[in-house]
């Protein structure tokens, strides 16, 4: 299906994830991302591969942890409380250097919060999110072709660096429709030589595990762990800019943010407003070289986010605030409106005259 | 000379790190003499839980993962999807497997995973120093329950056994001790039985194991042995709960 078709994000996520090879799926029903299982409980009979539906969270990413153990491509979804549930299992990926995708279609909280588009989970996935140093590769998509292409690259890069991937996507992105193409990925293969398939009588055993009780052993691991980071960090931050070869002003916001933002920035530039955007695309690693080149020249920044403010305090540590970073915001569900942002905006740049 | 005792093949040159007088080590050695026995040791991947057994990892050759607390059966199942030709198992301490993972153990049970479970009920928390496990008798004193276990406060041990044999799901549900000699050639016989329906595609099949833990029972090791015979065998009753072969009349 390399033509053009319409999508749901979230249905478009799951045929991605079909055809980055995926063909084990373990999840728990949970508002708004339930058309990810409902499409891999239809299409995984029917190509051979395992859908099922786990007691809980807590049990999904422990099978999960099973495939990925055997060294098979494996994922699950779930929307914020589901993911607190599975950070437990997060954390033993992490220890173990396992590759697994997990997709978290956010919603309003704390507690069990609401079910409408938010992205107050920023901080819960940037940092990791379970217990121990460590850290999470984390994609956020901000259109349905992104859902299916970030989907696929989560994947490569959860193989090639052994640790977990995720997909940082909101109801926004999950439930709306447009045009995507697939069909033409051709997903890494990677050697797998730590896997417990069975020792064939062949080699020594291998172990999959997470405990370490020597504390210089740990440490090692971790320290092992870190340099791996700093080299994803190196190669992988991935972003757009926006209108920011001239612009004063940078608006910041990644996902659904984004797409209300990208509106907003036009408006204002209508105006005559020099105003551009960054959008992060990796919020883990989150992209710090062009928001430090950025600090040199514009006069301020503008954080756009459907939370209380959770990625303006990495642009505060990319730019090292040497310019003003402003919020602009909804939470609990609601979605700013491109005329808040704009209004934001033509707020900080008549301040500036 | 001629050999008439050997290690199995199936365990590893590494040393026990359990207590004296602790019965770990006899059920490792029957889940190692079974693998040796079927020959499936290269096809064999086991989970270890986290308690007394956690590194036992260590200690079986074949390959190994390690799971989170009470987690075991959720691994296995995932391991089990994704390699339906390999013989997965699981070794489980009582607050691992009846506590903590109750949800993971039952729903593998309904699910008729085709895993094997061993089970060790020794009626307490080892590792963490003896507190209370929901396997403890009652009036049990433990470090949680000083004054003995008070049902009307904290409740009833859970029965496995008899809980999961209410359930259609589960193959192979059986009871079984090795404290004493008898005892330990019927588990052989039932752990060995749990590795075969596995091979055959039959199910989940589970071996509850009846376990000594001198130490944090504050017993000597023969004390602790009796102790089984006293307490823990009247109110845990040995034998098979569920097996379906034979209610099929096969």
């Amino acid at each position: 299906m390399a033509d053009k078709v319409l999508m749901k994000g979230n249905e478009a996520l799951a045929e991605a994830a079909i055809q980055a090879g995926c063909r084990h799926y373990f999840g728990y029903p949970i508002t708004p991302q339930t058309e990810v299982a409902a499409y891999m409980a239809k299409r995984m009979p029917k190509i051979g591969g395992c859908f099922l539906q786990a007691e809980s969270e807590i049990a999904a990413i422990n099978m999960v942890y099973g495939v990925a153990s055997a060294g098979k491509r494996v994922m699950t979804s779930s929307s914020s409380p589901g993911i607190s549930l599975k950070e437990e299992g997060i954390s033993y990926l992490a220890g173990a250097d396992l590759p697994a995708f997990i997709v978290n279609v956010q919603r309003g909280g704390p507690g069990l919060g609401g079910i409408q588009p938010s992205q107050s989970d920023y901080f819960q996935s940037t940092r990791g999110g379970g217990h121990g140093d460590y850290h999470i590769i984390v994609l956020a998509p901000s259109s349905v072709q992104e859902m299916a292409d970030l989907t696929v690259k989560g994947f490569d890069l959860a193989d090639e660096y052994r640790m977990p991937a995720m997909v940082l996507a909101d109801g926004t992105m999950g439930q709306m429709m447009e045009p995507v193409t697939m069909g033409s990925y051709q997903p890494k293969t990677v050697e797998k030589p730590w896997a417990v398939t069975g020792t064939r009588m062949q080699r020594p055993h291998n172990i999959v595990n997470s405990l370490y009780l020597n504390p210089e052993e740990l440490e090692r691991t971790n320290f092992e762990r870190y340099a791996r980071y700093a080299v994803i960090e190196q190669k992988e931050a991935m972003y757009e800019a926006f209108l920011m070869d001239d612009a004063d002003i940078c608006v910041t916001a990644f996902g659904i943010a984004s797409r209300v933002s990208r509106n907003a920035v036009l408006a204002a530039r209508a105006e005559g407003i020099k105003v551009g955007m960054l959008r992060p695309i990796t919020l883990w690693p989150f992209p710090k070289a062009p928001f430090a080149e950025a600090a040199d020249r514009v006069s301020a920044f503008i954080s756009v986010e459907l939370s209380m403010g959770q990625m303006i305090e990495d642009v505060e540590l990319a730019t090292r605030c040497k310019r003003p970073v402003y919020l602009c915001n909804r939470t609990g569900g609601m979605i700013p409106s491109p005329e808040q942002v704009l209004a934001k905006i033509k707020e900080i740049a008549g301040g500036l005259k | 000379m001629k050999t008439v005792f050997q290690k199995p093949k199936a365990l590893t040159d590494a040393p026990l790190h359990y207590c004296p007088g602790c019965t770990h080590g006899i059920i490792h050695r029957l889940v190692a003499e079974a693998i040796d026995a079927l020959g499936i040791e290269g096809n064999t991947v086991g989970v270890a839980p986290v308690g007394c057994a956690v590194m036992a990892y260590d200690y079986f050759s074949c390959d190994m993962v390690e799971a989170a607390h009470g987690r075991a059966p959720a691994v296995a199942t995932g391991l089990k999807r994704a390699m339906p030709e390999n013989i997965i198992f699981t070794y489980q301490g009582d607050g691992d497997l009846a506590s903590i993972g109750m949800a993971e153990t039952v729903h593998a049970a309904t699910r008729n995973e085709n895993i094997t479970v061993i089970f060790v009920n020794n009626a307490i928390y080892g590792m963490t120093g003896g507190q209370m496990a929901p396997t403890s008798l009652p009036g049990q004193v433990t470090q949680t329950s000083p004054y003995g276990r008070d049902v009307k406060h904290c409740g009833y041990p859970v029965k496995v056994c008899e809980m999961l044999a209410q359930l259609e799901g589960p193959e192979y549900l059986a009871r079984v001790a090795v404290n004493n000699v008898k005892n330990v050639l019927s588990a052989k016989k039932a752990i060995q039985k749990a590795f075969e329906n596995q091979i055959a595609g039959k199910g989940f099949s589970l071996v509850e194991v009846i376990s000594a833990c001198p130490t944090n029972w504050g017993m000597t090791p023969q004390k602790a042995l009796e102790w089984i015979d006293e307490k823990m065998i009247p109110y845990y009753p040995l034998g098979v709960y569920k097996d379906r072969s034979k209610e099929a009349g096969v």
